[in-house]
């Protein structure tokens, strides 16, 4: 269920490091707890951002999920096809509905995520 | 304090096979959903949907002190009720601010069910028990009720086909005891999603199986289980009042536009004087419906600003499967809560445009 040419973060986003490019989407296991999606908002390209900085949310009819980026970077690009189709997050989270591209300024900040087998374990309700 | 788990209804069970994924609420684990929010919020609007209220509490009131007790601690008229009548009603402070809203069920002479909510169950007995009550007993019989609401245009049709009891003839707001498939209930056409339907009561062991034997016969009509989420934004479309948003221990019934629950003729009950200047000199606030104009929702907390001063807060937003956008209820003074006033939503770090618009959002075409 998981692809494990992914990284994965505690705030439940998926991370395709191609050379120095992230792209960013969130879990299938995000989406579920989500419920059905309505809005997505994201950053503008050309933004720069810390890690761990606040650059979207997610909104459900229930909730409101903001989305981090767990890398330090420029927007490069986002996924338009969200504004008029924010369903695609629960339909195809790991893949169509990524949410933005990153260009990775810090390598090293890679380091402290997860990999598809020990995020599982991370949902599981195991500890922290 | 030993007992830290949640509770379960009867149809917990029921709720697993069905699918469903169970939440903490109010002190009980009960199901958010099914098959989808939005699939279950249509389902009620255009056929039916089968929910699980058995959480709600139920005190019974009896004895020839029954109707003086209950004309003095809530603000509707009791004496209008008769066997077989419900209403709207409340436990109110002495400051006339919520304790809970309740509905009054009129079982016979000298005998009422006093239904109230799930998480209010402990604080509203307390209140009760505590208050005066000469010449009748005042029991929690939460216990002794499991509760289904069967709601839809199709409810009526699918009810037919479990009760010889005739529904036609049980209009809005009353009720009779009948059999469901041969299991003793309480048939009350009452609901609160804005759509016609019944709430059934019936005792705790016999509810899994008037659930199964409803949803299986309603299949064909396109009856599917609702969750407490499809409630919700069917509750807030029908512009109801929820305990904890709408209204709470700090929002008297004149400011919620709940006045038509108040009866300041019918004799003293508590709060009775505040209301009764309250209506003398108008509320300094109201509670009103917003829709947000463009992408972005409120929810309960955010601001209300008006000409960039924040004058208000939002009590209840989500995003309304029938209308498609986003829309809530919030105070504001009584000066701006007319329709078309326009407001903006403090939403994390920006300000959403919204207009105020009439209430209920929603209303049925019957």
């Amino acid at each position: 269920m998981y692809p494990t040419e992914y990284l994965y973060s505690k705030e439940h986003e998926w991370i395709l490091v191609e050379d120095d490019t992230c792209t960013i989407g969130i879990t299938i296991f995000a989406q579920d707890e989500l419920g059905e999606v309505v809005f997505v908002e994201l950053p503008e390209v050309g933004q720069t951002f810390g890690a761990d900085d606040e650059i979207g949310t997610i909104e459900s009819v229930k909730a409101v999920a903001e989305v981090y980026t767990p890398v330090s970077g420029e927007i490069l690009e986002v996924n338009g096809a969200l504004e008029d189709a924010p369903e695609m997050v629960n339909d195809t989270p790991h893949d169509d509905a990524w949410l933005v591209k990153i260009r990775i300024s810090d390598p090293s900040e890679l380091e402290g995520l997860m990999s598809a087998a020990e995020y599982e374990e991370f949902i599981s309700g195991g500890d922290d | 304090m030993a007992e830290t788990a949640d509770k379960r209804t009867p149809l917990y069970d029921c709720h697993l096979e069905a699918g469903a994924k169970m939440v903490p609420f109010s002190g009980w684990t009960m199901p958010v959903q099914y098959s989808g929010l939005m699939e279950e919020h249509r389902a009620v609007r255009t056929a039916a949907g089968l929910f699980d209220v058995s959480h709600m509490g139920e005190v019974r009131v009896t004895g020839p002190g029954a109707l003086d007790y209950l004309q003095g601690i809530t603000p509707n008229n009791v004496a209008k009720l008769a066997p077989g009548r419900a209403h709207y009603s409340a436990l109110l402070t002495p400051e006339a601010t919520y304790i809970d809203d309740l509905l009054i069920y009129q079982m016979a002479e000298n005998d009422y069910l006093v239904v109230i909510n799930a998480g209010n169950i402990d604080k509203d007995f307390e209140h009760m028990a505590a208050q005066p009550h000469p010449d009748c007993t005042v029991e929690n019989h939460s216990d002794r009720w499991a509760q289904l609401a069967l709601q839809g245009p199709k409810a009526p049709a699918i009810l037919a086909r479990h009760t010889d009891t005739d529904l036609e003839a049980i209009r809005y707001y009353r009720f009779v005891e009948g059999q469901v498939d041969g299991i003793d209930c309480i048939i009350s056409r009452t609901g609160y999603t804005g759509e016609d339907g019944f709430e059934l009561y019936c005792a705790p062991d016999d509810a899994p199986g008037l659930w199964d034997k409803l949803l299986e016969s309603g299949q064909p009509d396109g009856l599917i289980p609702a969750g407490l989420g499809a409630r919700d934004t069917l509750r807030l479309e029908a512009g109801m009042a929820l305990y904890g948003h709408e209204i709470d221990g700090t929002t008297t019934p004149y400011e919620a536009g709940l006045g038509w629950t108040v009866k300041l003729k019918a004799g003293d009950f508590i709060g009775r004087s505040v209301l009764a200047e309250q209506k003398e000199t108008g509320v300094a606030r109201k509670l009103v419906g917003f829709e947000v104009i463009g992408r972005g929702i409120a929810r309960q907390g955010h601001g209300i600003q008006h000409d960039s001063q924040t004058v208000g807060a939002v009590t209840s937003g989500t995003f309304s499967p029938t209308f498609e956008k986003a829309i809530g209820t919030g105070y504001v003074p009584t000066e701006l809560a007319t329709e078309g006033t326009e407001i903006g939503i403090e939403v994390r770090k920006k300000v959403l445009p919204a207009k105020i618009v009439a209430m209920p959002f929603y209303k049925r075409d019957n």
